[in-house]
């Protein structure tokens, strides 16, 4: 088991983490054979507070996510570890009772607001469901909900548009459906997976306007999934940085990005343009990133790593203590710091 | 929707009259009449009496237009062989055949639909693969050996049901469980189909993030969204069924639209065909009108012709 990192990511804020994640592993059947997808990932988040789950697709950031809202695939299944939502494990509860769960106690936002919508039914009956469904509500009733969450989310003449269909809506107005949808019940937890990638650049920036204020406004815990850099450090506090299945370094964003202890997060970082000085070349990290089913012995990032050496070959690095609320997996996070 | 049904009904007029006049030429292709309903000794002044009382002696152009202006005042004309109104054959003859047809198309169906979505929920399992085996097995079923087969077990062997007759729910065993079992078995393979896309569609993980129950699920969410196509076979299932099944209305003596439409082409009786073939006809247009409507009301972007 790895060493539990809810206590030392979220160091300096108060209260008990209202979601922990630890040790959580995803396997795949392919056609190859079973693949872990996910590897012993932990991390914690505090109410009312946003942690980023950062990685390049394929890192097994979206998998994590909905291995935490118990929406993964039939081809992918929990392997171990657990999820603990207000200090119960969420994985081993029955279905019936985790259903009780899905919109008031965790939610999430999906990436591709085109095809997360049904398109054959009304928004207004797709947004009237969760409190059909948790809260009884009659017909009638839970309409007027509906309108009241579309005028939230800044969805323009409610009333009138609660009939309407998806394909009715432009991008960024079914994004926000999206998110109303999610934030229905007010999740204790909100997980938003990649909620802004679809979207132009001036209507990503409402859209995240809009997560923070209903975070803000809920009290919820945020785990906001994305490969933008620019992105996390606008909207982040806690950052926990994936790398093929595994959370390689995490930390509180500001100190994370100013000072990275892993090699990987420091070649994420060189790779931004605005942080390289005009005229130099744009550095890169080299290579790709592992295929599942070749991910390295020891160290998955060794293949890519200026720094590697025999000992991580040898050893997988685990998540230790690199700094105040700091927790790095590199057998080398030292001669980073003193860089 | 009122102008999507007035815009589908006039698209629908043309091959209408298209199908009449097949018809009508088709008929006469069958020979003369007379040779059936005078004796072999009939001498030629007889035979043209026979032709001239009928009007068969006018050109073909003349007796068209005659029939079809005799059709817009809802008159068919005579059956050659029992001289009654042919609209009464055919009316007498065709709730038979619809409520055959209703019959099995319903029961099928529901039962693919049932059975489709269970093999659908978890692709490759072994529900899956008895519900693959069974409805490909069923699809491929020659009508006429199940029949037979069925009158051999379960009417001769067993005595339980009753070989023909339409009287009673036992006589309605076999001709429905004979019509349905291909229906069932194509039903079941598209249901299928369209049940494991609509399943992994990302609305679906959606739908499951609400809490929402696996029935509210399947039958809420994917269903809807899967039925178009089902919608589209069972419709041209039941045009199938509706022209009357002939084989099963022959191997049951069910009185219906099929058995009669045999019997009037092999006497000739051409006022009878074309009333049977044209009330076919205008039901399986008002049937396909009717489907077209459902997936108006299926879809609302059918409703606004949007193309997306």
């Amino acid at each position: 088991m790895t060493e539990r990192a809810e206590t030392k990511v979220a160091a300096g804020a108060s209260g008990r983490p209202v979601l922990e994640v630890d040790g959580l592993a995803v396997d795949i059947r392919t056609p190859a054979g079973t693949v872990r997808a996910v590897r012993e990932v932990s991390f914690s988040v505090r109410s009312g507070e946003t942690l980023a789950l950062l990685g390049e697709s394929g890192c097994g950031k979206s998998m994590t996510a909905q291995a935490i809202a118990g929406l993964l695939d039939p081809v992918a299944h929990v392997a171990g570890g657990e999820v603990r939502l207000d200090g119960t494990d969420i994985l081993s509860l029955p279905p019936a009772r985790r259903r009780k769960l899905a919109g008031p106690g965790l939610s999430i936002v999906f990436q591709d607001a085109l095809t997360a919508l049904n398109p054959v039914q009304t928004v207004g009956a797709q947004l009237a469901e969760p409190f059909r469904i948790h809260e009884k509500l009659s017909r009638r009733a839970a309409r007027e909900r509906a309108v009241e969450l579309m005028e939230r989310v800044g969805i323009p003449e409610p009333r009138s548009r609660v009939g309407a269909y998806p394909h009715q809506f432009s991008g960024g107005m079914r994004q926000r459906l999206l998110i109303a949808l999610a934030v229905a019940l007010h999740p204790k937890v909100l997980l938003a997976d990649e909620p802004t990638t679809a979207l132009d650049v001036t209507v990503q920036a409402q859209i995240m306007e809009l997560l923070r204020e209903l975070r803000t406004e809920q009290q919820t815990a945020l785990i906001l999934i994305t490969h933008d850099l620019a992105v996390v450090a606008e909207q982040a506090d806690h950052v926990a940085v994936m790398y093929a299945g595994s959370v390689v370094e995490t930390g509180r964003v500001a100190d994370v990005f100013a000072r990275p202890r892993h090699p990987y997060t420091r070649g994420l970082l060189d790779s931004v343009p605005a942080e390289v000085a005009r005229g130099a070349a744009l550095r890169s990290i080299p290579g790709t990133p592992p295929e599942l089913h070749a991910v390295p012995s020891g160290c998955a990032f060794r293949t890519r790593c200026a720094t590697a050496g025999d000992v991580c070959a040898e050893r997988r690095p685990l998540l230790v203590e690199s700094g105040p609320g700091r927790l790095s997996a590199c057998h080398h996070w030292r001669e980073l710091a003193d860089d | 929707m009122l102008t999507f049904l007035r815009r589908r009904i006039t698209s629908s007029a043309i091959p209408l009259v298209v199908v009449i006049l097949g018809v009508f030429g088709l008929a006469r292709l069958t020979g003369d009449p007379a040779n059936l309903y005078l004796p072999l000794s009939a001498t030629p002044e007889m035979r043209a009496e026979f032709a001239a009382r009928h009007g068969f002696d006018q050109p073909l152009y003349v007796q068209f237009v005659d029939y079809l202006a005799q059709v817009v005042r809802l008159d068919f004309g005579e059956s050659l062989r029992t001289a009654e109104p042919a609209a009464e054959a055919v009316l007498r003859a065709f709730p038979a055949t619809l409520q055959l047809a209703g019959a099995t198309m319903i029961l099928a169906t529901l039962g693919a639909i049932v059975v489709g979505s269970w093999a659908a929920y978890r692709p490759n399992s072994a529900a899956d693969r008895i519900a693959s085996f069974t409805s490909t097995t069923a699809a491929s079923m020659p009508d006429f050996w199940f029949a037979i087969m069925g009158v051999l077990v379960f009417a001769v062997a067993l005595g339980w049901l009753p070989t023909s007759g339409t009287v009673g729910a036992p006589a309605w065993v076999l001709p429905v469980l004979t019509l349905l079992i291909r229906p069932f078995g194509v039903l079941v393979q598209v249901v299928r189909g369209a049940m494991v896309s609509a399943l992994s569609a990302p609305y679906i993980k959606v739908a499951r993030s609400k809490g929402a129950g696996e029935v509210r699920v399947v039958f809420g969410h994917a269903l809807r969204n899967a039925a178009p196509p089902a919608l589209t076979v069972a419709g041209d299932l039941t045009v199938g069924l509706v022209n009357g099944a002939v084989v099963v209305e022959t191997i049951f003596g069910w009185p219906g639209i099929g058995k009669l439409m045999i019997t009037s082409i092999l006497q000739r009786d051409f006022a009878v065909l074309q009333a049977a073939v044209l009330v076919t006809a205008i039901t399986i247009f008002a049937l396909n009108i009717v489907i077209d409507a459902c997936y108006a009301l299926l879809d609302s972007r059918v409703r606004q012709g949007v193309t997306t």
